[in-house]
């Protein structure tokens, strides 16, 4: 097995494994720290396909950032940090099976329809900054400024979310 | 290499988060699980890109990520009101649209 | 020459040219740190005696008992930070591949990217006329 391929299953395993305990650990703290984890290995995944950009941006915008709500946000919703119960619901076996028939059916589809299909994984970056640079302000000029449009919404939306009772004075420090 | 680990590796990641969303009660971490979702969605958009050897599949998932951190900033936000009015973050709680 | 030396005996691990090799030191950096810092660890758990108490159980307060927990409620002020933060973070990303190819593309390019900027500048002066950005 090649190098890619060896790196590959490491960083796959990373993800899968941390991601499971994102999902199924009883402290929610760490629920965000190991989203961290798996971020970071999906990262790697993403340089091991030659999308060095979109790698760097994964580990700028989600763990620099996204995470760093995600924390706050427990933290203001006084998120306790020890072993809690009841952070999970009792049907635990219709989410399985909900979730194991999802799983069957999107393998499978890949499966069948990329059977066969390749990745050069030769000595070439596809999507370094300059290249993506050029893409975005050659083709993809209007979905980059509707893209400020909708930042400029969530920014409004989130402000009068958060403004909304701590004006009329019941949120006082 | 082939693709199939790649694209196996995002079914795998979609199914894991799709079901933390079903059973985790916290609104953040359902929304963690979220993010795994769409995270999954990436690895396969970036494996076309690599596949079809252009950069769409790229710009399409960098769009993703932007689109996600919108997503974030407001649905946390809308986590947190619901926390100040019923102090509570668990998704069974608010389970009614009018208070 | 070190460098040398050792690329004559590891040819292919030395090898930084092309896309793979570059990111050869950034993983040779990141399995030095792991495994410094388990050598670390374990060789501390190996050396130190071992006698828990509950006392050294508590949080370091400089010499105090700690009061209440290390876990405290934040205050919905700084969440408004928080937030800003990730959308200019975002608003950066874009000037990364921007500032490679504005000089080849030209003027329009500018232009564009002032108009992605200015749409963000609106919500920033919105969040400055509300009150959001003041302190007390």
């Amino acid at each position: 097995m090649s190098v890619v391929g060896l790196l590959f299953l490491l960083m796959g395993a990373m993800a899968v494994g941390s991601a499971l305990l994102v999902v199924t650990t009883a402290r929610l703290v760490h629920s965000a720290l190991w989203l961290v984890v798996t971020l970071g290995a999906l990262a790697g995944c993403y340089l091991l396909l030659g999308a060095e950009f979109v790698a760097w941006v994964q580990i700028l915008i989600y763990v620099g950032a996204v995470v760093v709500l995600l924390l706050f946000a427990l933290m203001l919703t006084r998120a306790p940090t020890g072993v809690q119960t009841g952070l999970t619901t009792g049907n635990r076996v219709v989410a399985a099976a909900t979730a194991g028939v999802v799983g069957l059916v999107l393998v499978t589809v890949v499966v069948a329809g990329f059977g066969g299909a390749r990745v050069s994984v030769d000595e070439e970056s596809v999507g370094s900054a300059t290249s993506m640079g050029d893409a975005i302000f050659r083709h993809w000029v209007l979905p980059f400024e509707v893209l400020s449009v909708l930042l400029l919404a969530a920014l409004v939306g989130a402000i009068v979310l958060s403004r909304g009772r701590a004006s009329s004075g019941e949120e006082t420090p | 290499m082939s693709t199939e680990p790649f694209l196996v590796l995002s079914a795998l990641l979609f199914t894991i988060g799709a079901f933390g969303v079903l059973i985790r009660r916290n609104a953040i971490v359902v929304f963690m699980c979220v993010e795994l979702m769409l995270n999954a969605a990436n690895l396969a958009f970036v494996t076309f890109a690599r596949h079809h050897g252009n950069l769409d599949g790229q710009i399409a998932a960098f769009f993703v990520m932007v689109v996600a951190a919108a997503e974030v900033v407001v649905g946390l936000a809308i986590i947190v009101t619901i926390f100040r009015t019923r102090r509570s973050a668990s998704v069974d709680d608010a389970s009614l649209l009018k208070y | 020459m070190p460098t040398a030396a050792a690329a004559s005996i590891f040819p292919r691990l030395t090898r930084m040219d092309g896309y793979y090799g570059s990111y050869v030191p950034v993983l040779a950096i990141i399995v030095v740190g792991a495994v410094l810092v388990t050598a670390m660890f374990l060789g501390n758990r190996l050396l130190r005696p071992s006698r828990p108490s509950p006392e050294k159980q508590l949080t370091y307060e400089s010499g105090v008992d700690p009061v209440g927990t290390g876990w405290a409620q934040i205050h919905l002020r700084y969440y408004v930070f928080a937030y800003l933060y990730v959308v200019f973070a975002v608003d950066a990303v874009f000037l990364f591949p921007w500032a490679t190819v504005y000089a080849g593309l030209g003027w329009v390019t500018v232009g564009e990217m002032g108009v992605f900027i200015g749409i963000i500048a609106v919500g920033l002066v919105y969040a400055w006329r509300k009150g959001v950005l003041a302190w007390t």
